[in-house]
Formats: structure tokens, C-alpha cells, sequence
């Protein structure tokens, strides 16, 4: 290790008086800004071309031409026509339910300073998976947008229960805390999930399909419910980048630079359940989404959540519909949902990434 | 659940300003310590030997202790059969419990060898992918090729090497970069079997969609382990392996011990750190994978038993850690079978809804005390 | 100019009382050193003066304000904090980190600007890191990165500095170099500065005033030459010693006792 200026005493200029050095002063941090917003604008376009894919590719493959008709010059008796105004839903829906999820995982890896941290791990999926089987054992519930109150409301609660248990005592939600706390909730509510499905084979029957989250055969029924909720979370975890960066530091000096540690974790924490839940709510349990995309963003910005967070905003569809374009076509006719797709895409990503070493620290 | 640094810690009273007192004190506190812990070590194991009967003798068909014996004695000799009664105890009830307390112990061990050598109380083998490997192994086996009985338990124990080979291939090996930095091999083998382990759900889920829902609900059943298919041969393969494992255990606690002190500490004294390492390794995931080819993968006992022991006996022990594993699967499997179908018409569980249940409320209880306490 | 002072403060972990009822006040415009055996509080002390643990009694006051009722981002521009561990998120670039002692000066819409960027490279200058700022925080040597988190304290612009052990980890010349440079902080700034250290002969040294703890209480506050005796070091530390007069400094110097050197005659210096 180069130990730099051992023996220099540093000669400090004096305060007020200096100039940034053109070399590293505020011009080099504006290139960079610039350059990060190029890429933004690459990925955004990515994301509209693979969204403009999405509607052309399926059982029925259609040109990219008769995507863009379907939408200028509509023609009600058109078949392929009427196949694009199909598919627009569940792409719709792999817009938001990506997005949404990209946004829940930076944002709960920042503030729970883990990157273990995911909606499956915090206890979102096992939350919203118990609310559904109830849903279905009890009330008889047997169609997608019947389950969206259901899981939101699960989801929330077990987020709700995770984040009181990891904050109790002196040092609040530490990453370590939450995980424990997380995985202990969510494998109690999986075993809670297995008495009713153990014994009734007939839930079982529906929740299996839940399961396996994806977007396709849902319709606007059940996207539209959850727009409002989408908006909200999207808002209050986009505004939350330079809370991330300080919390990054350690709450010690998170708080030394005077951020009120518990009530921001708080509010971060309600865009995260609003987001992840939702998502989980529309599409089903979808998981390595929220857990790769920041990782993989990292290698683009850094760790500066203000960048982190909208890069995972466009590009967790990206991997979402990616995955469910592929899924439509990989074992033709049939279908692999779009949830099963992104892990196995997901994995081997992951694994490269841990492989890297990245994310062996925080 | 001790989360705290590992940093060896030094009273101050034991700096060597009164050398005489303070080691002779030392050696005191020692003493007592392990006596106490080893007094506790065998309420532990008399526990175990009760629950063992209890689960025999006791539940929805009871068997007096008299008859018991002579059932046993009987069978061994060739003697004369009760009618009923020797078919449900040498049939049913006792390869059960002999099948229930060995994977208790294999899972209370494997848990805490983990998570002594990962020091991490999230690395269990049910946690960080391994029971999943046999999981999905054993729900192709089901679900693809129909198979049944000792295949399903030849495919998970597969599963189960395979998947820890893969983890452990993909987190060691090139450019140790962050070595040195706390305990970077042991990270990445616990986010490798995360990531793995969430691949390979995401896989069981989607063939669970694709069988028609009978074999569905019978891989549901062995994916969350059950006792229900317990035999002797199965038994008498459980326990060969054990007979294996069990001494090899012994012997690497020893330098497990110091490898608790840290990588750089443990190479200090002497250690060959990654040699032992990769024999913990194969001891530990060998014995997760023998548990759960036999009764599938049930759920938190490995999870649990490492901190439940601690708590107990107040330092971390394997032998304890086994003992509480042997423990919980008992007692869970006693609800699941006798006391469950009384609350839910009849249905009997399989054991691993029981583990799970009722040791999820536990480890919550155990955060929430832990986080108040020393937090 | 601010003037940090705690009356009746009373420090709980859970139950375990750690500092009782204890009042002290840390001199405006001066360097402070808090020192004392391990365990006897003092990093407890500094956490309650920087607003980090809730006060179980007593209060807290910066300027004769109680430190827990004024805005949390109102009070970080006026007292700044590095504690004894602070963690460096991966990847992140020197620049970046030291930028992040901007936050309590920004508004939650108001985002980066000229004058930021002023701090943040005077902080780099002062701290004689400039030519690191386009380096990764985890590729610095140990004395590197203890300049960096100064730096990232000092861009938070303070008049009250508060450090937590800022020497571990160092070696003797780095101990010296991030002495030396709160000294220059102290001196150019008037900077208010509170220290916990463990190095009684560093303390004694580099303080203006010196604050000794024992068991959770204030057993001596005042200049080095005052309170730096055999006394006090047989009192706090339970340490036998001889104290002389720095050859350099003038300040006090202490050498221990131990049980195999027992002083002759001919060594002592009176």
C-alpha cells in the first residue's frame, strides 16, 4: 500500500480564498453528470424499442410496422390489430411492475444498507402470498384482480411487521436485523401458507399459478387499481437519493450530518411497500428484479443513489419484458411466465456479480 | 445469536498487573462455565431420550412401556406378535422417531456448523440454497419422471451435493478481491446460495404448474418434509451415514474453533485455513443433504438450533446444537401427527409445516429479545 | 461561535447507567481532549454530545440551546461528528464521499452547488487529499482514508467538530499528520474541537484543555500542565508512572511503570 505523503505536513490554503482546480474541480463532476444522462437517454430509448417488441412478439409475431399502425391508423377489423391492443396491457403492466420493483430494490438495499436486501427477502412476497391463499381458501377468490387486495395487503403488513421487529432496540433496523427479521417472518408465513394449502387441494390448484408471478392474461382490471399506488411510492423513493447517500455513511454520521435517521427510513420505507407491494399485487411474486437491476446499475453510476434510483427506474423493464418477450417464445405454444424467466435470467447475473466480489461488502 | 464483532475480547481485569489471581480466576470461571454448560448439555440429551418415548408410547394409538418392550423384544427374537399394536410400533411409530431424532440431529448440526464457520446466523443450508437443490431435484424426479420413495431420496441427495459444489465452486476460486476485509470468501458462498437458492423456487414453482394438481400436492407434501414415509431401510441408510459423519464432526470441531477467531487468527495457530474449510463444508452440506434426502427439507430446524442451543447452554456447542435439532423434529413431528388433525379435521401435517409454524413466532421471539438486550 | 456544554447528563445503554449525572463544558475555540481507561465512558460521553444517544437525564446544550430540540439539519451545520467506525459504501471516489459532508446544507429540493463545490475542495486541500479525489475510497491506505473522513467532516463546515478516536488503526506519523491537522483546523477555522483519545502523551500534547474520566464521572478538566500528574494517571489508569516535561513540547510526558523496570537513581529526571 502506497502510504501517499507520509511525512508531509499538510500546508492547508487558506479558507475563502482558493479556486477549484480545473483538473478535479466542479467541471470533471458535470462531464460526468452529463455522461450519466447520456446513458439514461440510451436506456429510456432500450426500453421503448424492447416495449414496441413486446407488442409485436408472441404466438402471433407481427412486423414492427403493424405495431405502429395499430396505434395511428386503427382499424377495428384488423386482426393483427386487435392482437397489439391485447398485448398492451400486460406490457403496460411490465412497465410498471418492473419499474416499480428496480425502485423498491435500490431503495431497500440503500436503507437497509444490504445487498441481500429484495422484496423476497424482506418478507413482501411470503406477506402477499399467505394474503392470497387466504383469499383463496376462505373467501373463494379465483381471479387476478380478485387477489390484488389481497397481496397488497399482506405484502404491507409483513413489510410493516419485518421493519418493527429489525428497529427494535438501541441501534434501530440494521441491515443484519432486517435480513434476520425478514427471513424469519417470511418462512413462518410460507409454513403458515403450507397448512392451508397442504389441506386443500383446491387452493392449491389456483395459488400455484399465482405463484409463479408474471404479467400475462392480466387486463386493465387489474392494472389501473394500481396506478395511484405506483405514483405515490414512485414519487416518495425517487425524491430519496440523498437521503440513501447519507445513510450510506452509517447512521452515526448520517446523523451527524443532522438527518432525522428514523423518520427518513420510515418514509423511504412506506415508498417501498407501496411499490413492492403493488408490484407483487398486479404481477405475483417476481423475484432477482429488484435484487439485480441496482446491482448491475452500480457498475454505470456508482454508488450515488441519486443516479442509482432512476437508472433501476428504466431498466428493470427492461429486464422484465425482456424476460417475458423471451418467455413467449421459448417453449412455443406454450408460455414461461415472465416470473420464472427473470430468474433464470436473473441468476447467472447474480452470480457473476457475487463472483465479481461486488456486494460482499454493502 | 451472537452478532457482534469477533474480536477476542480481554477483561480488564485480566491484564498482567495480577497475573496470580486473575488466571486462577480465570480457570474458575472456566470450569464453572463448562460444567454448568455440559449439566445443561444433558437435560438437552434427557429431553431428547423423553420426547423419543413419548412420540413412541404416547399420541392418537398408545402403547403401554410393558408392552412396548415386549413388542421390541419380541420382534428381535422372532417371539410372538400383539395383533396391531406390533405392526403400528415397529412399522410405523419407531422407525419414525429413530428417523425423526437422526435428522434432527444431522439438520442441528449442519446448522451450526454454518453458521459457526460462515459467522453468520442467516447461513444455514436451508437459507443459503442447499435444500433447495434437493428440493428442485426431487420435484423433477416427482413431477417429470413420476418417481417415488427411494428415487425421490436418490435425486434430492444429488440435488443437494450438486447445488453445494456449484455454490461453492462459484464463490471461491480467481481474484480474491476484499480479502482481508472481514470475511469476504464466507459472504459470497452465502449471496452465491441466496441467489441459487431463489433460481432453483422459482424453478419448483413453475413445475408445479406444469403437473397435474395430485402430483402436485405430493411434491408439496415432500417440499416441506415429512415423516410420513419413514422405513427401516431408509433408516438403516441414515444411520450408516451418520456412523460416518458424526466422528469426522468430532474431529474438525477442533479446529473449527479457532476458525471462529477469524481466517488470519485461525492461520495464526497453526491452521490450514482453506483445506479445513472445504472439509467443513463437504462434513456440513453432506449432513444437510442425508436429512433431507430422508424426509425432505425441514424447515428451520438447521436455522434454529445453532442459536436455541446457545441460548441454553449459554456458549456455542455442537453437541447441544444436534440435541435441540433432535428436539424440535420430535416434538414438531409429535403435534403434526397426533395433536394437528384434532384442530384441522383430521388433516395431518407434514412435520415441516409444524417446524415452520411455530419456529418462525420463536426466532421472532428470539430477534426481539436479542434486539433488546444487547442492541 | 458556539460553546457545547452538558449539565447533569446521565447516559443509558437499556439499564446500564454509563455516565451519571455528569456536567461539562467543552471551551470555545479550543482543542479538547477526552481521556480516560477503557471502558469509563468517554466515547459514550461523545455520543451524547453529539446528539447521537438521547440523554436519559440532563441536557445537552449548543449556545444555551438543548441540542435535542433544535432541527436535526440546523444543528448539523453547526456541530459535526466522525465517528470511531465510519463505513465507506463500495466503489465511491474520494470526491463523492467528501461531497456527502454537504448534505445538512442543501435543501431537500436545492441540489449541489458552486459553494459546495468550494467546500468540498477546501476540505480536500486542508486535508492535503487533492491529488486522491479522483481515487476509489477502498483502494486508500489506512492513513489515507482516516484524512478522507476528516475531510468529509470539515466540508460540513462546523464550528464544533466532535471525533471519535480519529487515530486508531494509524501508525506513529499518521497519528502526528491527523493530529497536526486538526490543530491547523483549530487554529485557522477556530474550530471548536472535542477528541476522544487513546494516547495519554498525544493528548497531552495536542490539547488546549484536557478532560479525565473515571468510571462514568469528570475526575480533571483543565490545561495539560495542570492536570497531567502521576496522580491522575495513578488515579484513572491504575498505572504507576513518572511524569516529565516534553523535550519538544514542553507539554507533560508520561513513562510508565511496569513491574520489570523499576526507575533507578540515575534515570529519573526531575
Amino acid at each position: 500500500m502506497n502510504h501517499g505523503t507520509t511525512t508531509a505536513v499538510s500546508r492547508p490554503g487558506t479558507p475563502g480564498t482558493t479556486v477549484p482546480s480545473p483538473a478535479t474541480g466542479a467541471s470533471g463532476g458535470a462531464a460526468a453528470g452529463r455522461k450519466r444522462a447520456a446513458w439514461l437517454l440510451a436506456a429510456v430509448v432500450v426500453l421503448v424499442l424492447l416495449a414496441a417488441t413486446s407488442l409485436a412478439v408472441g404466438a402471433r409475431g407481427l412486423p414492427l410496422g403493424t405495431v405502429l399502425e395499430a396505434f395511428t391508423r386503427f382499424d377495428p377489423a384488423n386482426g393483427d390489430h386487435a392482437v397489439v391492443h391485447a398485448r398492451i396491457p400486460r406490457t403496460v403492466l411490465g412497465l410498471l411492475a418492473g419499474g416499480a420493483l428496480g425502485l423498491a430494490g435500490a431503495a431497500m438495499q440503500g436503507v437497509a444498507r444490504n445487498p441481500l436486501a429484495d422484496p423476497g427477502i424482506m418478507g413482501v412476497n411470503a406477506g402477499a402470498a399467505l394474503a392470497v391463499v387466504t383469499g383463496i381458501y376462505v373467501f373463494g377468490i379465483a381471479s387476478f384482480s380478485g387477489y390484488i387486495w389481497f397481496a397488497f395487503l399482506g405484502a404491507a403488513v409483513a413489510a410493516v411487521v419485518v421493519y418493527l421487529i429489525a428497529s427494535l432496540g438501541r441501534d434501530g433496523a440494521t441491515p443484519v436485523k432486517l435480513a434476520l427479521a425478514g427471513a424469519a417472518l417470511s418462512a413462518g408465513l410460507f409454513s403458515l401458507m403450507n397448512v392451508i394449502l397442504v389441506s386443500s387441494q383446491d387452493t392449491l390448484d389456483r395459488f400455484r399459478f399465482w405463484q409463479v408471478g408474471g404479467v400475462a392474461g392480466r387486463d386493465w382490471s387489474v392494472v389501473l387499481p394500481g396506478l395511484p399506488f405506483l405514483a405515490v411510492g414512485a414519487a416518495i423513493v425517487l425524491l430519496t437519493g440523498r437521503i440513501l447517500n447519507s445513510l450510506a455513511l452509517g447512521d452515526d454520521i448520517a446523523r451527524g450530518l443532522g438527518q432525522r435517521v428514523g423518520l427518513t427510513r420510515a418514509l423511504t420505507a412506506l415508498g417501498i411497500v407501496l411499490l413492492c407491494g403493488t408490484a407483487t399485487a398486479l404481477a405475483g411474486p417476481i423475484g432477482f428484479v429488484g435484487l439485480v437491476i441496482p446491482h448491475a446499475v452500480r457498475f454505470l453510476t456508482g454508488p450515488d443513489y441519486r443516479w442509482i434510483l432512476p437508472f433501476s427506474l428504466v431498466l428493470a423493464p427492461v429486464l422484465l419484458l425482456g424476460a417475458d418477450i423471451i418467455g413467449r417464445v421459448v417453449l412455443l405454444p406454450g408460455e414461461v411466465p415472465a416470473g420464472i424467466m427473470t430468474a433464470l435470467i436473473g441468476a447467472p447475473v447474480f452470480v457473476w456479480l457475487v463472483r465479481r466480489g461486488k456486494g460482499a461488502g454493502l | 445469536m451472537t452478532l457482534k464483532a469477533t474480536t477476542p475480547t480481554r477483561p480488564d481485569a485480566l491484564s498482567d498487573r495480577a497475573p496470580k489471581t486473575a488466571s486462577q480466576g480465570l480457570d474458575l470461571i472456566g470450569q464453572r462455565r463448562g460444567r454448568a454448560g455440559l449439566n445443561r448439555t444433558s437435560v438437552l440429551a434427557a429431553g431428547v431420550v423423553l420426547l423419543f418415548f413419548a412420540s413412541v408410547l404416547l399420541g392418537s394409538y398408545t402403547v403401554t412401556i410393558p408392552d412396548f418392550f415386549t413388542i421390541v423384544a419380541n420382534h428381535l427374537t422372532g417371539g410372538a406378535k400383539i395383533p396391531g399394536a406390533s405392526f403400528i410400533v415397529m412399522e410405523n411409530k419407531l422407525p419414525r422417531a429413530v428417523i425423526g431424532t437422526m435428522i434432527g440431529l444431522a439438520f442441528g448440526l449442519a446448522g451450526a456448523l454454518f453458521q459457526t464457520m460462515l459467522r453468520n446466523p442467516l447461513a444455514s443450508p436451508d437459507i443459503i440454497g442447499i435444500s433447495y437443490g434437493a428440493s428442485a431435484a426431487a420435484v423433477v424426479a416427482i413431477v417429470i419422471f413420476g418417481a417415488s420413495g427411494a428415487a425421490v431420496s436418490g435425486a434430492a441427495l444429488g440435488g443437494a451435493l450438486g447445488v453445494a459444489a456449484l455454490i461453492y465452486a462459484i464463490s471461491s476460486g480467481t481474484g480474491m478481491r476484499g480479502a482481508g476485509r472481514g470475511n469476504a470468501a464466507g459472504n459470497r458462498l452465502v449471496l452465491a446460495g441466496v441467489g441459487i437458492a431463489a433460481a432453483l423456487h422459482a424453478v419448483v414453482n413453475f413445475l408445479m404448474t406444469r403437473a397435474d394438481i395430485r402430483t402436485a400436492a405430493d411434491a408439496l407434501v415432500w417440499l416441506n418434509g415429512s415423516l410420513n414415509s419413514a422405513s427401516w431401510d431408509r433408516a438403516a441408510v441414515l444411520f450408516l451415514a451418520l456412523a460416518v459423519l458424526l466422528p469426522a464432526v468430532a474431529v474438525i470441531s477442533g479446529p473449527l474453533r479457532l476458525l471462529e477467531l477469524g481466517d488470519d487468527t485461525a492461520a495464526g495457530l497453526g491452521i490450514r485455513v482453506n483445506p479445513t474449510r472445504l472439509a467443513l463444508v463437504v462434513i456440513a452440506v453432506t449432513l444437510a443433504a442425508v436429512a433431507t434426502a430422508a424426509a425432505g427439507p425441514v424447515s428451520f430446524v438447521a436455522f434454529l438450533a445453532g442459536p436455541i442451543a446457545r441460548r441454553f447452554t449459554r456458549k456455542a456447542s455442537l453437541p447441544a446444537s444436534a440435541l435441540v435439532g433432535a428436539l424440535i423434529v420430535l416434538a414438531a413431528d409429535y403435534f403434526a401427527a397426533n395433536i394437528a388433525p384434532l384442530l384441522l379435521d383430521g388433516t395431518a401435517l407434514p412435520v415441516g409445516v409444524v417446524t415452520g409454524a411455530l419456529g418462525a413466532p420463536f426466532l421472532l421471539w428470539l430477534l426481539v429479545t436479542n434486539n433488546r438486550k444487547d442492541a | 461561535m458556539a460553546v457545547l456544554n452538558a449539565k447533569d447528563l446521565t447516559l443509558k445503554y437499556d439499564q446500564r447507567c454509563v455516565v451519571d449525572g455528569l456536567s461539562v463544558e467543552i471551551p470555545e475555540g479550543r482543542v479538547t481532549m477526552i481521556v480516560g481507561a477503557n471502558a469509563c465512558g468517554k466515547s459514550t460521553l461523545l455520543r451524547g454530545l453529539s446528539r447521537l444517544l438521547k440523554p436519559a437525564g440532563g441536557t445537552v446544550t449548543l449556545d444555551g440551546k438543548d441540542i435535542h430540540t433544535r432541527p436535526a439539519r440546523e444543528l448539523a451545520r453547526t456541530l459535526g461528528l466522525l465517528p470511531q467506525h465510519p463505513t465507506a459504501p463500495d466503489g465511491i471516489t474520494v470526491r463523492d464521499l467528501v461531497g456527502r459532508g454537504r448534505y445538512p446544507h442543501q435543501g431537500f429540493f436545492r441540489s449541489w452547488s458552486p459553494q459546495d463545490d468550494l467546500a468540498v475542495q477546501q476540505a480536500l486541500e486542508a486535508t492535503d487529499t487533492l491529488e486522491l479525489a479522483g481515487r476509489n475510497v477502498d483502494e486508500l491506505s489506512g492513513g489515507q482514508r482516516q484524512r478522507v473522513w476528516i475531510a468529509m467532516a470539515l466540508a460540513q463546515e462546523t464550528d464544533v467538530l466532535l471525533l471519535d478516536e480519529p487515530t486508531t488503526y494509524l501508525d506513529l506519523a499518521h497519528q502526528v499528520e491527523v493530529l497536526d491537522l486538526i490543530t491547523d483546523l483549530n487554529r485557522r477555522r477556530g474550530t471548536t474541537v472535542a477528541i476522544v483519545l487513546h494516547d495519554l502523551n498525544l493528548a497531552a500534547r495536542y490539547a488546549d484543555n484536557v478532560i479525565a474520566m473515571k468510571a462514568g464521572a469528570v475526575v480533571a478538566q483543565g490545561t495539560p500542565r495542570d492536570v497531567v500528574t502521576e496522580g491522575l494517571v495513578r488515579n484513572v489508569f491504575n498505572l504507576e508512572s513518572r511524569v516529565i516535561p516534553d523535550p519538544v513540547s514542553a507539554t507533560p510526558l508520561i513513562i510508565p511503570i511496569g513491574r520489570h523496570h523499576v526507575p533507578t537513581e540515575l534515570e529519573l529526571v526531575s
